[in-house]
């Protein structure tokens, strides 16, 4: 048996590599589907929440935004306002008990976590989408663009590229949360190094271990989403096409 | 004699109790270029905007080829399509080139492939001296040369009108010549043209007509030359005398 704390994290290590990888990748499987499934969901809300109405449209028209307008409140509101870990429990043994549904705890923690996410992911893409200039909307409008053509071709690229850093934050917070699935049996991360540490009870070495794949996993995603962040800004220089004396030739041109 | 190209009847716009426009009468025959002129708040831009439609009118009609644009079945996509608009902080789409900005509205809204578009923008962007800079995106750009690629957007619709919203305003004095010329040069080309400027030479010499506002109301609506050199309102020949002094 090891004696030492470095003894122990060697033995960890050896004998659960395998169990530690597993629980990471269902971690990071989990926080990715729910962050990207999160970010579509909220998007969505988002860009029906922003349609405008005017004042001259149908009542029915009217009545009908005001409702779906109260079911995303609603929504965001019951899934900001309650904990991720009590969700999980109503949701999976609820479903099991009003519907008969059998839902496999992956399942149950991929919807969890998706709709978690898009109930914070509504307000952060509503907040870009209105820190768009109203210019931008009606410079679209005075070209004749409608609605979805002026969200398609120039508020979201600019909204989605704004709120990247808010989307890392989520995607950081979910690697992390997924943790509190554990009450579900889900195989994550936290729940593989439970097993492990219980098994010899070494709960500090062990979780010295998951402390540190947690911190490379949410470090690894930052560093990834700044690189995409710089990507989808552009490069800082462009190219000038022709010149006075030489029509064909390309000059590069830096910013003003 | 044909139709004006755009009837504006008794128009009236408020915002909740402060009333902008108050009857505005006044039309647009073709390849008018008519400067709309007058005081910060009298109504122009205000004007400008109800026309497009960026500004919903409080009452009143604007007829475009004797069709009423607020009718149910009237498509304002097709009419903001055939009426540019070229605004006074330029509103390029910051997420796009300079060749972009004016070939996503030839796509989407006139249907045209992205070949026939990408010709007609650089045929345009030659026209305003923009062809070197298709691939800069707006913030790599001056202020004269933003403001430069706006218009290339807006003729890149083959506009029948093109509105002018105080194009010169935020630019910095160097650079106000530049648009002033592109502007010239069109309205030389026939286009029809309304512009709500402060830039009293190009409303006395480029311009046919002039309309000068104040409060609210068209106090005055004829040629350059009657306008500086005979106004018949007092305050007409205030106005000027200060913008003049001013220049």
């Amino acid at each position: 048996m090891p004696t030492s704390f470095f003894e122990w994290v060697a033995f960890f290590v050896n004998k659960y590599g395998l169990f530690f990888i597993q629980g990471a990748g269902t971690t990071i499987f989990i926080a990715s589907i729910g962050t990207i499934a999160g970010f579509a969901i909220g998007l969505a809300v988002a860009v029906v929440r922003t349609i405008p109405v005017e004042e001259n449209d149908s009542l029915a028209r009217k009545l009908f935004y005001k409702f779906v307008r109260f079911i995303f409140v609603a929504y965001i509101e019951i899934f900001r306002g309650t904990p991720m870990i009590v969700q999980a429990m109503v949701i999976y043994y609820g479903s099991a008990e009003l519907w008969g549904l059998d839902m496999s705890p992956m399942v149950a923690a991929l919807f969890i976590v998706s709709i978690n996410t898009g109930a914070y992911m509504a307000e952060i893409a509503r907040g870009g989408i209105i820190s768009i200039d109203k210019g931008q909307y009606e410079a679209a409008q005075s070209i004749g663009m409608t609605h979805s053509q002026t969200m398609v071709n120039i508020i979201l690229p600019q909204a989605i590229r704004n709120i990247l850093p808010s989307i890392g934050n989520e995607f950081v917070v979910n690697i992390k949360d997924t943790s509190v699935l554990n009450v579900i049996s889900v195989t994550e991360l936290f729940f593989m190094s439970k097993s492990a540490a219980g098994t010899y009870m070494r709960y500090f070495e062990v979780f010295f271990i998951t402390c540190l794949i947690y911190f490379v996993l949410t470090f690894s995603v930052t560093r990834l989403l700044l690189f995409v962040e710089r990507k989808l800004e552009g490069p800082d220089s462009f190219v000038i096409h022709g010149s006075q004396t030489v029509p064909q030739a390309v000059i590069k041109g830096g910013r003003e | 004699m044909s139709n004006p190209v755009l009837t504006v009847s008794h128009l009236k716009k408020t915002f909740g109790e402060n009333i902008v426009l108050k009857d505005i009468d006044f039309f647009a025959n073709e390849k008018d270029v008519v400067s709309i002129i007058g005081a910060s708040g009298s109504g122009k831009s205000t004007l400008l905007r109800c026309i497009n439609q960026l500004e919903k009118p409080t009452s009143g009609d604007i007829l475009f080829h004797d069709k009423n644009i607020q009718d149910s079945g009237f498509s304002l996509s097709n009419y903001r399509a055939k009426v540019g608009m070229v605004f006074q902080s330029f509103n390029l789409f910051n997420n796009l080139s300079v060749l972009q900005n004016c070939v996503v509205g030839q796509m989407k809204v006139l249907g045209r492939d992205r070949k026939e578009a990408e010709q007609r923008a650089m045929d345009i962007l030659s026209k305003v001296g923009m062809d070197q800079y298709i691939s800069a995106k707006p913030r790599q750009i001056s202020g004269g040369q933003k403001q430069r690629v706006a218009i290339a957007r807006a003729l890149a619709m083959d506009p029948e009108i093109l509105l002018f919203d105080e194009p010169t305003s935020a630019l910095d004095p160097e650079m106000v010549g530049e648009v002033l010329n592109v502007m010239t040069s069109l309205a030389k080309t026939g286009l029809t043209m309304l512009v709500v400027t402060h830039e009293m030479d190009f409303a006395r010499d480029v311009s046919n007509r002039i309309i000068f506002m104040d409060a609210g109301v068209i106090l005055e609506d004829s040629t350059p030359e009657e306008i500086f050199n005979h106004p018949k309102n007092e305050r007409t020949r205030m106005f000027l005398n200060r913008s003049i002094r001013n220049t």
